[in-house]
């Protein structure tokens, strides 16, 4: 289907080294990767600087005894860190927190942003304003959204008071980030909530670059709107969908800002995360040897994990 | 056309090539210059604090005008990211010549080599021994007040529920204890009647918390070497501290995570007795006046213990010219400095020259009292420079035991994490 969609594109740009003038056309493209490699230098120049440096250091450093105040220098001291790490009841308590958030998170954000990208791409008068209202979350900080929502989840906080009254003071809500039981889906609940609009948006650019005419023909042809979910955009979506998987994928994995800002990991270890694990231990803890492990371990899951949704999203030959 | 590709590849080459040399000398322009040329940098944690700020100007202001031959800067950072900037000036090699420090984290930094040792003219002695910050048989640094601990109630309350007031001769009993609170549970006009501050996470927990710790015989560490955690946080005396914090939450006594503000729910009545820092007494006693009883820590068995070590001065190696910034010191360690500095926050004066100056702190002054909290039952946090890791283990683990984590366990596993740190550290020794 997608074949069909992206031939007539393609077919101009086909036709184009057919014409002749051919040593003119080299010169061009010459200075073109010139200018391209130039273009492309501070950029790159900035990632190495910022990304690949620091992640080679991270790599080495996760085998020494680096630490972030230190009269003597680093030691090699070999799997030390990681032995360590392994033997750590908080880190896979971490990983399972992690995964717990990730498992959860992935298709509720997913397809809950969906529906609401479905309902706002309806030709009806107000969309533009659900669809700020629903981007809103996303342009606020997740700092001033956490200390916000900190808030409201306290016991006599506003969720807690319009469960009470709605029920007629016959349901307590609990303390929501104090009780290891409801930490976590109450972390869920608001990260949801905050990130939401953010894949709404990708969706939403995915829905339209369906041609229309495939509706139109859909109409004529009198199918039901769940064919027309299943048959036309469910299929016109699928670069989309792998983009949105993975995306989504990481950014629940790297969960920190709302547990740094509203649990600290607790109560009872039942919020921690692997990133809030890594910061506290290199900078709280000051020991950077050892977070370097944590992150070190952290991106061989990430990677693993991104290379297995690669594959099973891959486009069939 | 071509003329302007050219020109762009030009700028953009110009561009990263200078990207790259910013890059390339950032970290070779290291060493110490602070103090050169007559003028000296202090750096401190009271950015927002504009009190304490504003006290700290008024002595560099005083001290600039009174010579001529240094010119000393103020430099504020918030309190939050404020270790975060010395340990990157350190990095660095950027310094500035004098910085304050929170006084457990001395050892830390004397250790890293990021302090030297104090030479000041003006004698010490006179300082109560927890406002200086010694490590190795160095002083390190010096403060102009400490803070102490205590426990605020309503006089009319106490009495109304049959609880006598304690007394710094004789203390609450932990029977004595547990029975007020039982009665005050009882009573049912408050949820939780203690407020102990647990849901100000931070430096508080090990501040406020190991002295309680201390109290029923166990600590953080071995004071001898500073080498293990081990039968000292988890022995039988650290167990009962645990179980008995533990039981503190499960009666209902305590909040697992207390208010935003405990001086400000102990003035409405949300709490009957706050377990809080001589910092809220001034205004707790504004609030409820003659009816305030302030009243030392409680007795769990070796005596009553409470934290002690404030923020205190000292200078950097980083600094070109220490003479001028041990002159600085001196100067503004006078009566006069202190006791400004005091009443500007509210604390304890370091010295008792400083404490007549100050209103409430002279001999008989009704704050007078927490002068000899501090000097009876101050216990400074372990001096050794595992102490930031050591507080960190506390914290968790103190915070888990009052959660309902089981006492023992988590107790063992701050003692492996600790001793684990201090091992990969060769035992945190000088070289």
């Amino acid at each position: 289907m997608t074949t069909t969609i992206e031939r007539p594109p393609a077919a101009p740009a086909a036709a184009g080294p057919a014409r002749p003038r051919r040593p003119k056309r080299d010169r061009t493209s010459k200075t073109e990767n010139l200018a391209g490699l130039a273009m492309l230098t501070p950029a790159v120049l900035l990632l190495a600087l910022f990304i690949f440096v620091p992640a080679i250091l991270a790599f080495g450093l996760a085998f020494t005894n680096a630490r972030l105040i230190s009269p003597y220098p680093a030691v090699f001291v070999g799997l030390d860190n990681f032995v360590r790490l392994f033997a750590d009841a908080a880190f896979f308590r971490a990983l399972i927190n992690v995964g717990y958030f990730a498992v959860v998170v992935v298709p509720l954000q997913a397809g809950l942003a969906l529906v609401m990208a479905i309902l706002v791409n309806k030709k009806v008068r107000g969309t533009t304003f659900f669809r700020t209202v629903y981007f809103l979350p996303v342009v606020t900080s997740m700092v001033v959204v956490s200390l916000l929502w900190l808030f409201m989840y306290r016991q006599d906080g506003l969720i807690n008071v319009i469960i009470d009254r709605v029920t007629m003071g016959l349901v307590t809500g609990p303390d929501w980030l104090n009780d290891t039981t409801t930490s976590m889906p109450a972390i869920i609940l608001m990260s949801v909530w905050q990130g939401v609009g953010f894949h709404m948006i990708i969706w939403l650019s995915g829905l339209q670059t369906i041609p229309a005419d495939l509706y139109e023909a859909a109409d004529l042809d009198g199918v039901s709107p769940w064919q027309r979910f299943r048959y036309i955009t469910w299929p016109g979506l699928s670069a989309t969908r792998s983009l949105i998987l993975v995306t989504i994928t990481i950014q629940a994995l790297s969960l920190f800002t709302q547990i740094s800002v509203m649990t600290q990991g607790g109560p009872l270890n039942s919020t921690t995360t692997v990133v809030y694990e890594a910061v506290e231990s290199g900078f709280a803890q000051q020991e950077t040897g050892y977070a370097s492990a944590i992150s070190l371990v952290f991106f061989v899951i990430v990677l693993l994990i991104s290379v297995v949704q690669r594959f099973l999203s891959r486009e069939k030959a | 056309m071509r003329h302007a590709k050219k020109r762009l590849i030009v700028a953009s080459l110009l561009a990263t090539s200078l990207v790259a040399a910013l890059a390339g000398c950032a970290p070779s322009t290291a060493g110490g210059s602070d103090g050169q040329n007559g003028e000296l940098t202090i750096w401190t944690h009271n950015g927002g604090n504009t009190e304490e700020l504003a006290a700290v100007q008024a002595i560099v202001d005083g001290y600039n005008s009174s010579q001529d031959e240094t010119t000393v800067k103020l430099q504020a950072f918030p309190q939050a990211s404020y270790n975060d900037s010395v340990i990157a000036a350190a990095a660095s090699g950027k310094l500035p010549c004098i910085v304050d420090i929170d006084g457990p984290n001395v050892p830390n930094w004397a250790w890293a080599k990021y302090l030297t040792p104090l030479d000041l003219s003006v004698d010490l002695d006179e300082n109560l021994p927890s406002t200086l910050g010694i490590w190795n048989g160095e002083t390190y640094s010096v403060g102009y007040y400490d803070v102490a601990l205590a426990m605020f109630a309503r006089k009319s309350v106490l009495e109304a529920n049959g609880i006598r007031q304690a007394t710094i001769d004789q203390p609450w009993t932990q029977a004595e204890f547990d029975d007020a609170l039982a009665k005050l549970k009882a009573d049912g006009t408050w949820a939780n009647p203690l407020d102990i501050g647990t849901g100000d996470v931070g430096e508080w927990y090990p501040y406020a918390f190991s002295p309680l710790l201390q109290s029923f015989g166990g600590d953080l560490i071995e004071r001898d070497e500073y080498q293990s955690a081990e039968g000292v946080l988890n022995g039988p005396e650290a167990l009962e501290w645990a179980e008995w914090m533990q039981s503190l939450a499960t009666d209902g006594y305590i909040a697992t995570k207390s208010g935003a503000d405990s001086a400000l729910d102990f003035q409405n009545n949300v709490t009957a007795i706050q377990y809080g820092g001589s910092w809220a007494a001034a205004q707790n006693s504004a609030a409820l006046g003659d009816d305030l009883a302030v009243m030392p820590s409680v007795d769990l068995g070796e005596g009553t213990k409470i934290g002690g070590g404030s923020w205190q001065w000292g200078v950097t190696t980083g600094c070109a010219n220490p003479e001028a910034a041990m002159d600085y010191l001196s100067y503004s360690l006078s009566p006069e400095n202190i006791a400004a500095v005091a009443v500007a926050t509210a604390t304890i004066p370091a010295t008792d020259a400083a404490a007549a100056l100050v209103p409430g702190f002279e001999e008989g002054g009704d704050l007078a009292i927490f002068r000899e909290f501090s000097a009876n039952s101050a216990v400074l946090r372990p001096e050794t420079p595992a102490y930031p890791f050591i507080a960190t283990e506390f914290t968790k683990a103190t915070q888990d035991i009052i959660n309902g984590g089981d006492p023992q366990g988590t107790l063992d596993a701050a003692v492996k994490a600790i001793d684990a740190n201090i091992t990969s550290n060769g035992g945190y020794t000088q070289k």
